[in-house]
């Protein structure tokens, strides 16, 4: 790919060779301008309005309230990082001395004992809904091929899919919680039981567009394309191989990325009520907490949130485009 | 990873020697504790100032100390941590005194969950919304123009029966159907001579609401103060510092604190799974040690390290409410009306007066005002009190954790309130109850039959 190429960069690179110069000017306001002056008026309206809603917890914050608060995670992170390093030093010196007494001792490195920082609470949820996405997509996707090559399959599971998809995850969450601990019994857990109750309730919850939209690409195979399969006598397995999933794979992707915008969703709710660390469950500690500070570190959540279902997002319409063969559709 | 497991193996059989040669040498004098058997322990918690020791104990490195690694994670209410415990996702949890107590008993989840120390004592408080005390103020009786304390709750009497005319239910909340806020409130509320409701188990009825004049319901700690902001319920009583909350969010009014209703009663625990204790007994004589060093430090020098333990107390990962709410009662002060701070040097009690000791009368106590309510449902006997307050409470681990400590060299014999080696566990007649009816801990039936509301002798709903 040529860098010059680049929506962000072509008209700044088009400007300075001087190519039509107006046309380069008004797509540069269009692109970097008008997002600038609606987030811009967005702050504004922000500010102005959180000025005047007091709550019991002191003012709503605004955007200044909240960059301040932003600060003072990072600066809490830092000092984290900071005791997490004294945490190891000292169990080093501990295993020492225990070794000195105690020569059979095999010491064992603990992980920090301390609680998360607002960061690591993203890695974790981040982890949470990828486990909960790609299990989802693994049973998904051969659903919805055996479910769209077949239309006998198709009628005998669509009303199930129509009667699971609207279900909303907190109505899921108790049950899974129960068949979690009830099955899942061991005397030294891999995993956290609240991280799979929220890893299962994700997966519940973005199952089905992959599955309907998966279903639907299959379905888009055309005559002629079977007709070829009929004719060179290819198996069942390599005719799906070499000519149902290439065919239907745009609209695979398409419904991956509305299951994993669901599971991001999903999953701040399920960390929530399963109290697994990750932002959920930051938003949930911090409403509990009640200081004079939670409301705007709640704020810093919730943009964080955004961000980052706005950068899967974006990452998926970048997987969507590479593997689209069709590049006249435009895709956004 | 057979080479690690072998070691620990052949370390346990070792530690069991250690213990046991230990025990047969001493008479109870030199204790050689061994190494813990379980290192990596994870604990519950609710966010209320008074789960301190656990805290101070992370924070101070006592845990640390005994070589245990300990993670310290907020639950989101008495329930779900209570059942956390039961189900092993946690090694033990800062509970409610009533909490293993009802799980031993089988009232709710049936377990057997031991409390081998107390956590601290009073701490609670009872707040009303500022309507219910504009209605009520007019009834209390005032001293140079501020109200007198304890406030009674025949003050709120005529309030209650204005809402019963009007066709409405006076609500009130509390954290959970076995928490000592049940029963302080219950206690308040039937010494003003209102009736708080019985529960029925035997008929599946667990709301406690039969004849109620006041009708309570559970509301998590965190939420009381926004609950009782919504409308949903007239007043609560529950720990701190979610009744400075209500002051500083000007919310609501503090009427009385616990250690009004009764002098330095007892209120949260530390309770873990007895089978835990049979399994890792040195692992939980060292969490025993690391917490009466927490509750002895927070004490310590006439409250000088509060300040610390508030700044400590304050950080988001604990209670997290800010540091001039938590400070107010920690720091030996009670804000009750705005404006009228009053000294409340006891308000929160770690160590002091034998605190963290569990008492078997304390157990028994709490045993009869669930007979008292209902939740017991049938007549026991006095000897059934005192097994099952055996079964629950364990001095006989606090003590080895006091010996060992002195043994260590960490705490002295004259750090300790001479009863931790004198007492039976039963702390004698007390007469320290707000309507003046003494308690003695032998003999709970007495005791139960001489309560004016409530159930008596073989009544049963």
């Amino acid at each position: 790919m040529n860098p010059l190429k680049w929506s962000l960069v072509e008209p700044f690179y088009k400007l300075m060779i001087g190519e039509d110069r107006k046309g380069q000017l008004n797509s540069i306001i269009k692109m970097i301008g008008l997002p600038i002056t609606g987030l811009l008026i967005f702050l504004f309206i922000w500010q102005g309005a959180a000025s005047h809603i007091h709550t019991s917890l002191g003012q709503f914050p605004g955007p200044v309230k909240t960059y301040e608060q932003f600060i003072s995670l990072q600066e809490e992170a830092e000092a984290t990082a900071l005791k997490q390093k004294k945490f190891y030093e000292r169990q080093a010196k501990r295993n020492a001395q225990r070794i000195e007494k105690d020569p059979d001792f095999v010491p064992i490195i603990r992980d920090y004992t301390g609680p998360p920082t607002f960061f690591e609470q993203i890695g974790r949820s981040l982890v949470t809904v990828m486990s909960g996405f790609i299990l989802a997509s693994l049973i998904a996707i051969p659903i919805g091929i055996v479910i769209g090559l077949s239309s006998n399959a198709y009628a005998a599971v669509n009303p199930l899919i129509q009667i699971f998809k609207p279900v909303s995850p907190l109505a899921w969450l108790p049950l899974v919680t129960m068949v979690v601990s009830a099955v899942y019994v061991t005397d030294d857990p891999t995993f956290d039981k609240a991280f799979l109750n929220s890893m299962f309730t994700v997966l519940l919850c973005c199952l089905w567009p992959t599955i309907i939209n998966t279903a639907a690409g299959v379905a888009t195979v055309t005559q002629d394309l079977k007709n070829v399969s009929q004719v060179l006598r290819l198996s069942w397995w390599t005719h799906v191989r070499k000519i149902v999933l290439p065919c239907s794979i745009p609209m695979m992707f398409t419904g991956l990325r509305i299951s994993l915008g669901i599971a991001w969703m999903v999953l701040i709710a399920a960390e929530m009520l399963a109290q697994n660390p990750g932002l959920g469950k930051f938003v949930w500690d911090e409403f509990q907490n009640g200081s004079s500070n939670s409301l705007g570190r709640i704020m810093v959540a919730v943009i964080m949130i955004g961000i980052v279902g706005f950068i899967l997002d974006r990452g998926m319409l970048i997987l969507q485009k590479a593997v689209s063969w069709d590049k006249s559709v435009t895709l956004r | 990873m057979t080479n690690l497991k072998t070691g620990r193996r052949s370390f346990i059989k070792k530690a069991t020697l250690a213990i046991a040669s230990a025990m047969a040498f001493s008479s109870g004098n030199a204790y050689a504790l061994g190494y813990p058997e379980k290192e990596d322990l994870k604990f519950g918690f609710i966010k209320l100032t008074d789960m301190a020791p656990l805290a101070i104990a992370y924070e101070k490195r006592f845990f640390e100390d005994e070589g245990l690694y300990v993670q310290l994670e907020a639950q989101a209410n008495w329930k779900v941590l209570l059942d956390r415990v039961i189900d092993g996702q946690l090694d033990g949890a800062h509970m409610l005194a009533g909490q293993p107590i009802a799980a031993t008993i089988g009232y709710g989840t049936k377990s057997n969950v031991i409390t081998p120390i107390s956590m601290d004592l009073n701490g609670n408080a009872i707040t009303v919304s500022n309507k219910t005390w504009a209605a009520m103020k007019p009834n209390v009786e005032m001293v140079n123009g501020q109200p007198k304390h304890p406030i009674s709750a025949s003050a709120l009497k005529p309030v209650v029966e204005s809402y019963k005319n009007a066709g409405k239910a006076f609500k009130m909340g509390m954290v959970f159907p076995v928490s000592t806020h049940n029963y302080e409130l219950r206690y308040w509320l039937a010494a003003g001579g209102l009736k708080p409701g019985y529960y029925a188990p035997h008929k599946g009825d667990t709301a406690g609401t039969l004849n109620a004049d006041v009708l309570l319901s559970v509301t998590p700690p965190p939420q009381m103060p926004s609950t009782m902001e919504a409308g949903t319920i007239e007043g609560y009583c529950v720990g701190e510092p979610w009744n400075q909350q209500a002051v500083f969010k000007g919310i609501g009014v503090p009427v009385i604190s616990d250690n009004s209703i009764q002098t330095n009663n007892p209120e949260k625990v530390f309770g873990l799974r007895e089978d835990f204790y049979e399994q890792y007994p040195n692992t939980t004589i060292r969490i025993v040690k690391a917490m009466i060093r927490a509750a002895k430090w927070l004490d310590e020098k006439n409250n000088k390290n509060r300040p610390e333990a508030v700044k400590i107390l304050s950080k988001s990962s604990y209670v997290g409410a800010d540091y001039k709410v938590i400070a107010n009662s920690m720091t030996g002060t009670f804000e009750y009306e705005k404006g009228d701070k009053r000294s409340e040097p006891d308000f929160n009690v770690f160590f002091r007066y034998n605190a963290s000791y569990p008492y078997y009368s304390d157990a028994i106590w709490y045993m009869t005002q669930m007979r008292r309510w209902g939740q017991i449902s049938e007549y026991k006997s006095d000897t059934w009190y005192q097994d099952m307050a055996k079964k629950v409470y364990r001095p006989d681990i606090y003590k080895k954790a006091v010996e060992s400590l002195i043994e260590d060299g960490v705490m002295k014999k004259s750090d300790f309130d001479d009863a931790v080696f004198t007492t039976n566990g039963y702390r004698g007649v007390q007469d320290d109850f707000m309507d003046g009816i003494p308690y003695d801990g032998s003999k709970p039936n007495a005791y139960i039959d001489s309560l004016k509301i409530g159930l008596k002798g073989k009544e049963k709903l």
